[in-house]
């Protein structure tokens, strides 16, 4: 028989990770400086790899020249049509389906069909239907953007809690003002999570509908970099790219603070 | 003044596929009192109550109400669920004015929303979200989002069973003042036998499934005047657990059995 004689000892604490801002700048500053190190020492070949501050310098040179705004406009404008488009559309029918038993098995075996196809095969098809122009870079982008928002709101609107349309059901409330005054608006956390998928979906889309077929734009750029050997024009654009994603990301979490508020 | 509605239950029964729930129920709520119904668990009170006030379609018998609806009425049968059932993206007053918001005008919906947030003691907690409030004052927005249609009859689910027993007394004697100052027809489903002397004009004891109407009994005396130590109440309460006791044992074996 053991005995015990001593204070208890505590094992209520972890599993509570935090998150701590100073840590993510300073490995983000750590391995910029690492690799400037390693390309000042010569341990990094800068032909194939360009030191961070030859990238900053390329960046500079594309501000001034105004040549970084013309690629820029360009995709952003693409971004902003294609994304909005796929979304506007992937949320009606993601409503349609969730709502309506009538839709519902045809669109979901739609979905479930069309959406595993890697949407970068279809952009020879997009260009023969609707041309090398702008046409066939959006569709690009808004089919690729729709299926997911598609799968994102109609699982949003299952989840609903059926008690809280029951108890508009029994206030007497519409249809249409269940659908407005409490599946929207429950479903709306699980649609801005599809917003920070199909945000990323759609940066990987433009950059490939760019490349085919596009004078300006990021991706027109980066390829064009790329066939010059050009490596810090190559890497600005990759930057470019990447500070694109962050801003979009800031953007669906500053919605997500303003619509969601009531989760805080 | 009494203006509620007089619901009329006959011969209803219900099944759910094979299982029949309920059977040859009939019954009269009279306007302006409060029926509660008992029995024990899995016995249809709540399924009852679902056909009662229209959310559930019986598959025997009907359900009629008849009497005057207050001009002012805008959903002459409403519930108040168990679980609250608040909008956790709306507030307080959010919540309260869900109904009123489309059916009256600015000023007449903020009127009245503060009108039933100073009835039920929530003025101050207007603009709070509903997870900052305790279970209690969660409760509460549901009665006043309930009272702020003005309805003719209001029908509760278990509204005191989510919550402790110190608020749930706080809240029972509440539930009292409001109903008897309200004057509108009451439907109330317990499981809480000392809920249904304290706030029942008829209390209906229902047996075990299917549930059918064991025995009906009256009691005539104002809600203000019922205190939890009244030993006529306190006799009525036993007089109910003795009613309701063996068929509630039988009920609770026969969920064993269908849980092994």
């Amino acid at each position: 028989m053991s005995r015990l004689d001593g204070p208890v000892p505590f094992r209520g604490g972890g599993f509570a990770p935090r998150d701590r801002a100073w840590a993510a700048a300073a490995t983000l500053i750590g391995v910029v400086a690492l690799w400037q190190a390693g390309a000042s020492a010569g341990v990094i070949p800068t032909l194939f790899l360009p030191a961070p501050v030859s990238i900053a310098r390329a960046l500079w040179a594309l501000t001034v020249s105004g040549e970084l705004w013309k690629h820029l406009s360009a995709s952003l404008i693409r971004l902003a049509v294609g994304w909005t488009v796929g979304t506007l559309f992937g949320i009606g029918m993601g409503l349609a389906v969730g709502l309506w038993s009538v839709l519902r098995s045809p669109g979901m075996a739609l979905v479930s069909a069309l959406f595993p196809i890697p949407k970068i095969a279809l952009v020879p098809l997009f260009i023969i239907w609707f041309g090398i122009g702008e046409g066939s870079k959006l569709a690009t982008l808004a089919f690729g953007v729709f299926f997911p928002t598609v799968i994102a709101t109609a699982g949003g609107v299952d989840n609903v809690p059926r008690g809280l349309i029951r108890m508009g059901q029994s206030f007497g409330l519409s249809h249409a003002a269940i659908v407005r005054k409490i599946v929207l608006p429950a479903a709306l956390p699980a649609i801005l999570s599809g917003f920070r998928v199909t945000s990323s979906i759609a940066i990987v889309l433009l950059v490939a509908a760019e490349m085919i077929g596009a004078e300006r734009g990021i991706g027109a750029f980066v390829l064009s970099a790329g066939n010059l050997y050009d490596t810090d024009n190559l890497l600005a654009g990759i930057v470019v790219l990447s500070v694109l994603g962050l801003a979009v990301s800031w953007v669906i979490g500053r919605l997500e603070r303003l619509f969601l508020a009531w989760r805080a | 003044m009494n203006t509620g509605l007089r619901l009329t239950v006959d011969g209803v029964g219900h099944h759910y596929g094979g299982m029949q729930a309920l059977s040859g129920i009939s019954l009269v709520a009279e306007p302006g009192e409060v029926m509660v119904l008992v029995g024990p668990s899995g016995c249809g009170k709540s399924t009852l109550l679902g056909i009662m006030g229209g959310m559930l379609a019986p598959t025997e018998g009907t359900v009629r109400c008849v009497g005057e609806i207050p001009p002012d009425c805008l959903n002459p049968l409403t519930y108040v669920f168990q679980d609250f059932s608040l909008l956790p993206w709306r507030t307080v007053a959010g919540n309260v004015a869900l109904v009123l918001e489309d059916r009256l005008s600015r000023a007449d919906c903020s009127a009245r929303v503060a009108e039933v947030l100073a009835l039920t003691g929530l003025t101050e907690f207007a603009r709070a979200w509903p997870r900052q409030l305790s279970g209690g004052m969660r409760q509460r927005v549901g009665i006043a989002r309930a009272l702020a249609v003005r309805p003719a009859c209001l029908l509760l689910d278990e509204p005191l069973s989510a919550l402790d027993a110190q608020t749930r007394d706080l809240l029972l004697e509440e539930f009292a003042a409001l109903i008897t100052q309200a004057g509108t027809t009451t439907v109330y489903v317990t499981h809480n036998l000392a809920e249904a002397v304290r706030l029942g004009h008829q209390i209906v004891v229902l047996s075990r499934r299917p549930g059918q109407v064991r025995e009906v009994l009256r009691v005539d005396r104002p809600l203000a005047g019922r205190g939890a130590a009244d030993p006529d109440l306190v006799a009525l309460e036993q007089c109910l657990w003795r009613m309701i006791r063996d068929d509630a044992a039988v009920a609770e074996r026969e969920r064993i059995d269908v849980a092994s």
